[in-house]
């Protein structure tokens, strides 16, 4: 099984949940976050429109930079931290693997 | 006031939207389309016009602006009526059984059946979260958004956010009201360079004051808001008095009005009968993204087709006793209106 990579999703301090992502369907870690039932809107849809898939990046495999549409949304929202991400904006590579998250309230 | 009297109010100009003005004009109902914003096409025109959309039946490839064009060219024949600008507000069932519609600028639309065809919903004030502060909404010293610069002026303000339009109002209002504070949570603006660096140039001048690495935390205030609590990364506390607080962190796509409408709702979507895109309230149907259902899919084309048989389903629900027979435009070509 190379085509998956395991991402973790920190649910309380210390408490980390693994989640099996696939690698070879071009998805998003929003995709797969909503995907394994997590309470994630997502109501833009993955365009970085509306901030509510906003997670925490405590851990892992560096990602590439966001994009400057995700900084400007990221920057417009109530709370930001250095790991903060749009997790539409994140696509699922082979190079994720050990990917921490945090997901961050809806409506920061 | 204005008014206006339709077979289908359809709310929202998007794709699905203008589509559904098609299938209907092929039933032979007149269509009045309204939307907020001040053009047709929705997310297409006001979101992405230049990207490309690959998943349109028939055409490879097709910008989104493009489709828009095309759309408005398909549904020119049945003289759709347009209120653009505008969000409708809500709505009453009269005792004929006929819909009247209020939009924010007070014009009237009757109508025989509603269809709404609203997208992601209108784009509204993300709030932050302070208990309390929605107490003072509404007059009472909490804005989310400034509509009349007027309304500061020697007045007492505090603005929070880090964005484009909380540094554009900080520039702005620092010579209309009385004291401007900006409170951002970080140390930089990443939003346009030039704005930050006017913000810095005014802090020095001392016309604002700047406090960085801190989130307004509390709200306080006996009927109008008096204080907020600036709370620093580091934990430090201070009081500032204040006239208005404006936090400004962006908008972000809301079910609006037509949430508080008394339809079924389900994760922030209109639950629909797929028999018909039919809603929980009769005379009412939902296409496009705005609607849910068992296997949905937030598709153009799936829009496409649940506005063909929403337009049945309002025929139906308007013609009661009349026979329906499927005409294909390859036979009859396009009807008139």
């Amino acid at each position: 099984m190379t085509d998956e990579v395991r991402v973790y999703v920190e649910e309380a301090p210390g408490q980390r949940r693994e989640v099996v992502a696939p690698t070879d369907m071009g998805l998003s870690l929003m995709e797969i976050l909503k995907a394994d039932g997590y309470d994630i809107q997502a109501t833009c849809g993955g365009m970085a429109l509306c901030g509510t898939c906003h997670v925490e990046v405590l851990a892992g495999p560096a990602l590439p930079e966001p994009s400057d549409d995700e900084l400007a949304m990221l920057e417009s929202l109530p709370v930001m931290t250095q790991g903060s991400r749009l997790s539409c904006q994140i696509r699922i590579t082979e190079r994720m693997d050990g990917l921490v998250v945090r997901l961050m309230p809806q409506n920061a | 006031m204005n008014s206006i009297s339709t077979d289908i109010c359809i709310i929202g100009a998007g794709p699905v939207g203008l589509f559904a003005v098609f299938e209907a004009g092929l039933l032979k109902l007149r269509c009045h389309v309204v939307d907020a914003l001040p053009q047709v096409g929705g997310q297409l025109s006001e979101i992405y016009p230049k990207k490309p959309i690959y998943d349109i039946p028939g055409f490879p490839e097709v910008l989104a602006g493009d489709l828009v064009r095309n759309l408005m060219q398909q549904i020119a024949p049945f003289h759709p009526t347009f209120t653009l600008g505008e969000r409708v507000e809500r709505y009453a069932k009269l005792d004929d059984g006929t819909f009247q519609l209020f939009t924010t600028d007070g014009t009237e639309i009757i109508c025989k059946t509603i269809c709404i065809a609203g997208g992601l919903g209108s784009f509204e004030p993300r709030k932050p979260a302070i208990e309390d502060l929605e107490k003072f909404e509404g007059g009472r010293g909490v804005h989310y958004m400034v509509r009349d610069p007027e309304h500061f002026r020697n007045q007492r303000l505090v603005i929070a956010g880090g964005g484009d339009s909380a540094l554009d109002w900080t520039i702005f209002l620092a010579d209309v009201a009385k004291e401007v504070t900006l409170v951002h949570r970080g140390t930089t603006f990443r939003g346009a360079a030039d704005s930050a660096e006017k913000v810095q140039k005014l802090h020095e001048a001392g016309k604002v004051r700047l406090v960085l690495s801190s989130n307004v935390t509390h709200v306080h205030g006996n009927g109008h808001l008096e204080a907020v609590t600036i709370t620093a990364n580091g934990g430090s506390t201070e009081s500032v008095a204040l006239d208005h607080f404006i936090p400004l962190f962006g908008l972000t796509p809301k079910l609006g009005p037509i949430g508080e409408w008394g339809l079924e709702l389900q994760d922030d979507a209109v639950k629909v009968n797929t028999l018909d895109y039919s809603t929980s309230e009769p005379g009412v149907f939902a296409i496009g993204d705005i609607n849910t259902y068992p296997g949905k899919l937030k598709l153009i084309l799936c829009g496409f087709h649940e506005a063909a048989l929403m337009a049945q389903g309002a025929f139906k629900y308007i013609n009661p006793d009349k026979k329906y027979v499927l005409k294909y435009t390859t036979v009859n070509g396009v009807p008139t209106l």
